[in-house]
């Protein structure tokens, strides 16, 4: 699809796509997958040590406005942090009260508001086919 | 004899593992948040490219074959994500929210904060896809006119950032939900993040963090590409 398709996106992404639809139309079951899964997963971090080695070399590029850079960077990331967690957290509580004794109809209501969403997130993405 | 063992492809493979466990048994015996693993071997691994004077090239050669690993480990983000499906059609809500308002603010940030110290506009628009995964990062950066290698090094910072600092953080700041937990680690600091801190925090966080990188990997390809025109 990375090779079809001309959106950057790598093929990692279509990649995990394509495995939640396998998975949630069963044509991949969990017990298949699951154990390699978990073993790729708890050594992922390996996988990025050769990438941020690359660091070394590319040093030179940066290195005239280095502290302006990495202010960009420490800051902005810090605001994304914070930014997504409290809108998220914010919105789990007004939508979702986890609660067991909220009420039915309201339940009711944030799941069929959500199920919506969720066609339309995946409408979506049959588009980009 | 030393030049045939350097240039050997198991070189880079051997250092890179040899590193990276000496780092997790640091790490056990210390227990200490800043002394993550992956950073611990990636200094390792440098100060001994330095001091035996041998080039990324030489050590790249064999740690490639490490890195090829990556792409389906990626994949296999999905599996955490399957498992919590109930969990994210639930709060599809917040996912969406709080994704759009990290990337929007990032993109703010960023450009606000890059003129107002007066870095330079190919640097900006560099620094702009940094949140997401290197490979998407990579080929945004690309098509906006950025500098490949600056992005690169801008997500390596995000991800450690986050993958270090992201659970105190969240915890000082009092953001409790496991689901927003998962959602900001995942959002600012994509595949590292998700590996190092959320996953090791719970299942949920996981598995939020892994749907972030998807949705804050969309979203980026979107918004980058504007933002940039606008500067």
């Amino acid at each position: 699809m990375n090779i079809f398709l001309p959106l950057p996106v790598p093929a990692s992404v279509y990649g995990m796509i394509l495995m939640l639809i396998a998975l949630l139309t069963g044509i991949i079951k969990l017990p298949q997958v699951e154990e390699t899964a978990g073993f790729l997963l708890d050594i992922m971090p390996i996988f990025f040590v050769g990438p941020t080695v690359r660091l070394m070399n590319e040093y030179g590029v940066i290195s005239s406005s280095l502290v302006p850079f990495l202010i960009v960077c420490t800051v902005s990331t810090l605001v994304t942090l914070l930014l997504t967690g409290y809108v998220a957290q914010f919105v789990i509580k007004v939508t979702g009260p986890k609660s067991p004794d909220s009420i039915e109809t309201v339940s009711g209501e944030v799941s069929e508001v959500v199920s919506g969403e969720v066609s339309e997130v995946v409408s979506e993405e049959e588009d980009k086919r | 004899m030393n030049e045939i063992f350097v240039n050997s492809v198991f070189f880079g493979v051997t250092l890179t593992l040899a590193s990276y466990f000496l780092g997790v048994f640091i790490k056990e015996h210390f227990n200490v948040p800043v002394l993550n693993p992956m950073i611990m071997s990636v200094v390792f691994v440098i100060v001994l490219l330095i001091v035996t004077h041998t080039s990324y090239e030489t050590y790249n050669n064999g740690a490639k074959y490490i890195n090829d690993f990556l792409t389906p480990a990626t994949v296999c983000l999905a599996v955490p994500m399957y498992k919590q499906i109930e969990i994210l059609r639930k709060n599809m809500a917040a996912v969406i929210a709080g994704i759009l308002a990290g990337c929007i603010g990032h993109a703010a940030v960023v450009v606000g904060l890059g003129i107002a110290l007066a870095l330079d506009r190919t640097l900006i628009v560099s620094v702009l896809p940094k949140s997401v995964t290197t490979a998407i990062a990579m080929g945004v950066c690309e098509e906006s006119g950025g500098i490949v290698a600056v992005v690169i090094v801008g997500v390596t910072v995000a991800g450690n950032i986050g993958a270090i600092f992201g659970p105190a953080i969240l915890k000082a700041l009092k953001i409790n939900d496991p689901v927003a937990q998962g959602l900001a680690i995942g959002c600012c600091s994509h595949a590292l993040g998700t590996s190092t801190a959320a996953v090791p925090m719970g299942e949920i966080q996981g598995a939020m963090s892994s749907l972030a990188i998807v949705v804050t990997g969309i979203m980026t390809v979107v918004i980058v590409p504007i933002v940039a025109g606008m500067i």
